[in-house]
């Protein structure tokens, strides 16, 4: 993670203000800071979407190649997540200094997709046994200001939302092999089911309380946190995966308390993204707005 | 000359419409980050480059022991920019290529006597790939410098020039022409003072041409000079105006 100094002082002020609810940049615990999201900035890949939130910026890219399904699960399609800590983001990632942080967010990003009701994986499969889609999602960290679960999670599924597959039919040939055709025209394509596609919620333990969306100032203050990832089903919240990060230890009381608000806020924040993503997909042609961010 | 596919149609136009001494569409931005010391974003036609600075700080390391300012690039690519997948971002021979040019041609355009035992990081990242990735990223890495306030000669610009079957000569190259197997040349160069920094050519053309081609990229380096001084004016008098600069303009 990006080394942030602060001092004893700095540290305390933090402290205290996440015990009056009142954090440093005037948020509660529960709040966010302001995001800025757009999709299909990049014309080479499949889907993309570029996240900002606060200071942290990701870029994703989704693209897709066709291959034979695993012998055990012969009906499902593939993911593969990889990560780049690219070293704009801060010298320390130079040559392979990233690669644990990315380790470790395609672990956690691996491990909320793995359930096939928290990632519909049928729907990536061409013939059963024989032929289906991979899908790569190439994440991109370009600058680090905490919170990079989060972050990466939200531009991974908006990335999803964007990717379009293009529409591929069989011809049974002779002997049983089978022909794929895919359709060269841009427009005939298919889209990926988001609505279960899981969300991490980063749970920060900082004293006594627990907070989400926690700064990269904060995460220093912190000795443990949980990462929760939430997926929708039927309007329900459910638990995809969890795990503990940070050198601390954490009572099972408050571990409790921290799936609870994890929950609570990535079934806020999934609607809120769905909204965004309904929307950002209704404005096409003259209606589009400008694009806010760098890119275009 | 090889088997290239003709660039040139016989309008006189280029495979993307182009005519031959036209440059892609540029467009740039300082200041993109708030982490790095300078930073800038710029697109050529469809490739989209991002380059950070870092510095000038303390030299680590081994490289404490010369007095001389050490220049430290990284040239990645990421891994969605192509339209073939990537595997890796960086490590492979062309990154590292390219990674070694960058240091020669900036090396030429910092003024080096000003930072003895410092270091100066240039992170280049390459978001969308489509031809001249090399000029473009040196054109990234120049902005990102100006935008740390990093003391230069003058710009360092590149741009790419290749010939056509009729011999005649194109400006900044893009992919689709790059892999029709025409003749390429990179030029690096100050173009106030017309040095050269960097030179590369690939396949091959006569000598008699030689001249031609490498006048037309520095025609091109010229115009995208221009173009990068209009972006440093309009981006320090946006930041100045809070400051009360704007008037001096």
């Amino acid at each position: 993670m990006a080394y942030v100094a602060l001092s004893d002082a700095e540290k305390t002020f933090i402290l205290h203000g996440v015990e009056e609810d009142f954090r440093c940049d005037g948020r509660s615990r529960r709040d966010y800071r302001p995001m800025e999201l757009e999709t299909g900035l990049v014309s080479n890949a499949s889907g993309s979407a570029r996240l900002r939130l606060a200071n942290t910026d990701i870029l994703v890219g989704v693209k897709t190649e066709i291959e034979v399904p695993d012998p055990l699960t012969p009906e499902f399609g593939k993911l593969e997540f990889f990560v780049d800590c690219s070293a704009n983001a801060t010298p320390e990632f130079e040559g392979r200094g990233g690669s644990d942080l990315a380790q470790e967010l395609v672990l956690s990003l691996q491990n909320a997709y793995e359930s096939p009701l928290a990632f519909d994986y049928r729907t990536l499969c061409l013939i059963p046994g024989q032929q289906c889609w991979k899908l790569y999602i190439d994440i991109l960290i370009l600058e680090c200001g905490g919170n990079l679960h989060d972050a990466v999670s939200l531009a991974a599924k908006a990335a999803l939302f964007n990717t379009k597959l293009p529409r591929v039919t069989a011809t049974l040939l002779d002997a049983g092999i089978t022909d794929l055709i895919i359709s060269d025209n841009p427009y005939d394509c298919t889209r990926i089911g988001i609505d279960t596609v899981p969300l991490l919620v980063t749970v920060c333990k900082i004293g006594d309380f627990c907070l989400v969306d926690p700064s990269a100032e904060e995460e220093v203050c912190s000795t443990v946190s949980m990462v929760v990832s939430v997926s929708m089903r039927n309007g329900e919240a459910f638990l995809s995966g969890t795990h503990l990060t940070g050198g601390g230890a954490m009572h099972r009381d408050t571990m409790r308390n921290c799936l609870q608000l994890g929950l609570s806020i990535g079934e806020h924040l999934d609607t809120l993204l769905a909204k965004m993503l309904r929307q950002e997909q209704e404005r096409v042609g003259p209606k589009r707005p400008k694009t806010v961010g760098f890119l275009k | 000359m090889g088997s290239h596919f003709e660039l040139l149609s016989e309008q006189g136009l280029r495979l993307d419409g182009r005519r031959p001494h036209e440059l892609r569409h540029i467009k740039c931005k300082l200041g993109v980050f708030e982490k790095p010391d300078g930073s800038a974003y710029m697109e050529q036609g469809n490739t989209k480059v991002l380059a950070a600075v870092y510095g000038p700080h303390q030299a680590k390391g081994k490289k404490t022991e010369s007095n001389d300012v050490v220049i430290n690039c990284q040239y990645s690519q990421a891994t969605f920019s192509t339209a073939e997948r990537k595997n890796r971002p960086r490590g492979d021979r062309k990154s590292l290529e390219f990674k070694m040019y960058l240091q020669q041609s900036l090396s030429a355009a910092i003024k080096s006597e000003l930072y003895p035992r410092s270091q100066i990081d240039i992170y280049v990242e390459v978001l969308q790939a489509d031809g001249a990735n090399y000029a473009v990223a040196l054109n990234a890495a120049t902005l990102a410098l100006i935008d740390a306030g990093i003391c230069l000669n003058e710009f360092i610009v590149a741009c790419t020039a290749s010939l056509s079957k009729a011999n005649i000569p194109l400006t900044d190259i893009s992919h689709i022409e790059e892999v029709s197997g025409g003749p390429m040349l990179t030029v690096a160069a100050l173009p106030n003072a017309e040095k050269i920094a960097f030179i590369e050519m690939s396949e091959r053309f006569h000598i008699d041409h030689l001249e031609t081609v490498i006048e037309t990229a520095m025609a091109g380096c010229r115009e995208i000079r221009d173009i990068l001084e209009a972006a440093v004016k309009e981006h320090l008098l946006h930041m100045g105006s809070a400051a009360d600069w704007a008037r001096v303009g």
